[in-house]
Order: structure tokens, then sequence, then C-alpha cells
């Protein structure tokens, strides 16, 4: 499947800042309303700006973007539909949430209430959005339960990797936000670990023979294509990844969040400058881990449609 | 609505075509055919980019590819080869109209023709993620998907005449490899045709049950590959008659 920039820096940026959104309502969960409130603010808008310049950025893969306010119509029976009701429904919940954290609405009562709805919602939204590639039936590779759990394990990774780098600008000492950002992070890399070792080991169920339902007069390849140029399907299904480059790559995404792993935890050891320096260092690990992963996520996915186009098997 | 309609009532229409595997000759008449009705149709317009230059793409409803079929003993009587057309197989249960997030993409109740509506689609390209045929191609001026509509602007249009009421890749097949009618019906034409010649589905595997059938290619009659056989050594003697010596004297002088 083809990459699509609009589509990775989406799912990228919503995902860390539905992370980011679930961790601070699990921080006032446990500690009530905020203690520090320029972090708590901060921490907030920047989930805004994520979950916001994500969805925005999902608009850039529409041919008729004006129309996209159609997409709420058909949750009944369609994931991506879903996944817009819910990136929706999630705002009123989180700012009514940002607010009483914040204390500019005086009941706290309700607190806990609207911070158990926000995560609630924002684990939803993206679990809707593994949903869209994980119920096609389509592309094998993304049939595996590994797809839903990656995308949430990774939103909750790259979410608390921001968190991290958050506590360690207002010099919050927290050590425990340190080891839960390095635990999902290391958490992320097994993920997909776990993802890669199953599609290399699952067998290639269909091949051109079925396909084309001419296996049983023999072995079939294809011996014209319908046209000389590319079309719309071989572009959008066709691409392929050479396997030496999708070995490299799968490396630098293992090695990208263990290492913002441990620029976390090393950054729980020191203060001031130097923490926030490893902060953002993490947050770039983990950025550019996630990135890659996302493009690889599609890059290695193969359609079934290419068996029309000569594929020996998908 | 993408929930699909209700189509499980026995009787229920499904407008499909069958295709004759054994009878294409891959002309791509079709194909042409489709495209010129259909950028002046339901779908116009179907563009091109580069239409006339050396890399044109752009959306064709009908693709005719053309595959090479080896048999084990293919050593003797050589490989074949297969055209074959492949459109939108108007699922019974299809995930193309239920993936789409706007109801653009949807299955008609009343004959099972899917469809996309061109003024409600967003241009978000899930549905042809969904199809395993490729048969939705994405028109990338227009900004929305385009498919097959079993040309729902021809079978119903008083204004042509009653045998320009089908689709037009059927009525274009100069050899009669496509066939157009109710697969609902087990008394239909279309339907007598697939049970006698073994009418399959494509990729039934899949699940989403297309109502479009293919016809197998038939068996190979052995004298057809018999040429082929025939060495130079094993070709027939001629007998002796008065006519064939003369031939055969004919044939010397020549080639001298």
């Amino acid at each position: 499947m083809r990459p699509a920039y609009s589509v990775i820096i989406f799912t990228a940026a919503s995902g860390a800042g539905y992370g980011l959104l679930v961790w601070l309502a699990l921080t006032a969960l446990f500690h009530g309303p905020a203690a520090n409130r320029w972090f708590a603010a901060s921490g907030m808008l920047l989930a805004l700006t994520l979950v916001t310049a994500g969805l925005l950025s999902s608009t850039f893969h529409l041919g008729r973007p004006e129309r996209a306010w159609r997409a709420f119509s058909q949750w009944r029976s369609s994931w991506l539909s879903r996944e817009g009701v819910f990136s929706i429904a999630a705002y009123p919940a989180t700012i009514l949430f940002g607010a009483l954290w914040l204390q500019l609405m005086p009941w706290t009562a309700i607190l806990f209430p609207a911070a158990l709805l926000t995560i609630v919602l924002c684990t939803v939204t993206v679990y809707c959005t593994a949903k869209i590639y994980s119920s096609l039936p389509t592309i094998p590779q993304w049939r595996d339960p590994f797809v839903d759990i990656g995308y949430l394990v990774l939103s909750l990774a790259t979410g608390a990797a921001l968190l991290a780098f958050l506590a360690a600008l207002f010099g919050l000492n927290a050590p425990v936000i340190g080891r839960l950002a390095a635990a999902s992070l290391i958490a992320g890399a097994i993920c997909k670990l776990v993802y890669w070792r199953r599609i290399d080991a699952a067998p290639r169920r269909y091949t051109i023979e079925q396909a084309t339902g001419l296996g049983s007069l023999g072995s079939v390849r294809q011996w014209e294509p319908p046209h000389t140029g590319e079309n719309f399907v071989m572009r959008e299904m066709g691409y392929s990844i050479a396997r030496k480059h999708s070995t490299r790559l799968r490396s630098h995404v293992l090695a990208a969040f263990p290492m913002a792993a441990a620029t976390i935890l090393a950054a729980t050891l020191v203060t001031g400058t130097l923490a926030v320096a490893l902060g953002i260092v993490a947050v770039i690990c983990a950025g550019l881990g996630v990135l890659i992963e996302r493009w690889l996520f599609f890059a290695e996915a193969r359609h079934l449609s290419m068996l029309y186009y000569g594929a020996p098997a998908a | 609505m993408t929930s699909l309609p209700d189509t499980s009532a026995p009787g229920q229409k499904k407008l499909g075509l069958v295709i004759d595997l054994d009878i294409c000759v891959g002309c791509h008449a079709c194909a042409t055919s489709c495209k010129e009705w259909n950028t002046q149709g339901y779908s116009a317009p179907l563009t091109d980019r580069d239409p006339y230059g050396s890399d044109p793409m752009g959306p064709w409803l009908n693709r005719i590819h053309s595959y090479e079929v080896q048999a084990p003993d293919s050593q003797e009587t050589g490989s074949r080869i297969v055209h074959f057309p492949r459109s939108c197989l108007h699922c019974e249960e299809p995930a193309c109209v239920t993936v789409c997030p706007t109801g653009a993409s949807y299955k008609r109740a009343e004959d099972g023709i899917v469809l996309v509506d061109p003024d409600t689609c967003i241009g978000c390209k899930l549905c042809s993620w969904a199809c395993p045929y490729g048969a939705r191609e994405y028109d990338y001026d227009d900004g929305v998907m385009k498919k097959c509509t079993l040309c729902v602007d021809r079978i119903y249009n008083e204004n042509l005449e009653p045998e320009d009421r089908e689709p037009a890749c059927v009525r274009a097949c100069p050899t009669g490899a496509r066939f157009f009618g109710d697969l609902g019906d087990p008394e239909s034409p279309v339907s007598q045709l697939v049970a006698e010649r073994g009418g399959f589905d494509l990729l039934p595997e899949t699940g989403f049950k297309p109502v479009n059938k293919y016809l197998p290619p038939r068996p190979r009659r052995p004298e057809a590959t018999a040429g082929e056989q025939t060495s130079l050594e094993e070709r027939p003697t001629y007998s002796d008659s008065l006519a064939d010596r003369l031939f055969s004297w004919a044939d010397r002088m020549l080639s001298r």
C-alpha cells in the first residue's frame, strides 16, 4: 500500500495527542486538581494541538475535503465514520476535563467522571483508527490483533514521551512519569517486533491461481497487463518496498523506542536544562520511531488486487 | 446509507454480468466502449491525465487482463492464453459499501447494483482498499471514486432502443463473451448459462459473494493442439494419386 504522508502524520500526531490526554486524565484521577497549572495547561494545549493538527492533516488525504462533514453519518457500518464521530465527541469531554482540572470551573465533584470519559473517548478514537485498517480482509498483513494493540500502545508511548518532556520542562520531580514512559516505549517496540514476526511467519494465503479461478487448468502468470501505463489501483495498492530497506527501517524503529526510553530514564536522574534537553531528544526519538513505523505499516502491506496485476501471491 | 439492504428474500433481483473466458479474445472493445459511454453518463467525467502523452493515466471501469496458463502437460500441448475482463462484480455483501464513511457508496435494494454517489463522495479511497478485485478507480481530477455502474443509465433508459438497454460492454462485445441479466432468478438465461457451464465466483474466500460470474475455458480439443506435436518426420505421407504426384513434382521444381 502507498504510504500517504497525510495519513502517516494524522495517525502519528493524533495518536500522540490522544495518548498524552489519556496520561493527563490519569494524572487527574490519581492526584485530583492540577497542582502545577502551567504544566497542566501546557499539556492540554499540546495534546489538543496535536490531535487537531492530525485531524486536519487527514483531510489532505481527501479528494473533496469540503465534504468531510459527511463522514460523521455512517457510524453504523464504517470504522472511518466511527473514528470521526469519536474524535469530535472527544473534544467537549476533553475541554470540560481540562477546565475542571485547571480549576477554571468550580465543580470539582465531576472532575473524576470527566477524566474517565476523556480516557474512554480518546482510547476508543485510537482504537477506531486501528480498526479502519485491521478490519480490511483485502490486506492480510493488517488482519492481525497486533495492529490494534500496536496503535493503542504506540499512542500511549508517544504520549508518555511528551508527558515526560513536559515534566522535565516544568521541573516536576516525578520519576514515576519517566518510568511509565520508558516502560510504554519498550512495550511499543515489543509490540512491533511481535507484529513483524507474525506477518513474516504468516503463509501467503492467496495466489494468482485463486484470484483468477484458473488454478484447475494449471499454473497462472500474467501474460499481458491491461495497459502499458500505471493506473490508480497499481499506484495505490501496488506500492512495494525492497526487503533490505524494510529490514533496515525496522531496526531503526526497534532502536528508536528503547533509545527514547533510555533518554527519559536518564532525564529523571538530572535536573534543569539537561533534563529538558534529554526530554527533547526522547520526544524526537519516539516521534521518528513512530513515523518510520507508520510508513512501514503501509509500505509492507500487500493488497489482494495486485494478484490480478501479476503478483504471484498475497 | 452504507448498511447493506436486506437482499435475502428469494427471487431478489441481482443484476450482473456473466463473462465467458472461453470466448473472450482480448480485443478490449468492452473496455473502450465502457470508457466512451461512462465519460458522458453517470460517471462523467472520467478524466485522463496526459491522455495523448507518454504516460497516460485515468480511471477505466473495465480492464482486460491476459494470463498464460501452463497445465502440467503443457510441455506437449503448449500453454494457453486466457483473456480476462475484470470490472466491479456487484457483490451481495460488498465491503466497499460498508466501509464508506459518508453513505456515498451504496447498494441498490431494487436490483443490487453497487454505485457511488458522485455528489457525496469525499474521495477518501477507503472503498478501493476494501475491494479485493481492484474494481474501483479514483479520479484524481474529479476527486471522487469511480466504478462500474452496470450502465444504470442505459439499462432502464427509455430513450434508447430496447436492444440498446444493456451495459455498453455487453453491447460492444464482438464475440458474444459477455452476458447481462438477473442472476437472482434461477430461470433467467444468464443463471441457466452459469449452471450449464459451471460458472464460478472470483475469490469466494473473501466472503463478499460476487454476483458477476465467470465461465471457465472449455477443455481443449485434442486436434486443436495436434499441429504443434507433429515433427517433420511424422508428417502424413501422401497417397499416390496422380494429383498428389503432380503437386509433389511441382513442389520439388519450385523448391529448387
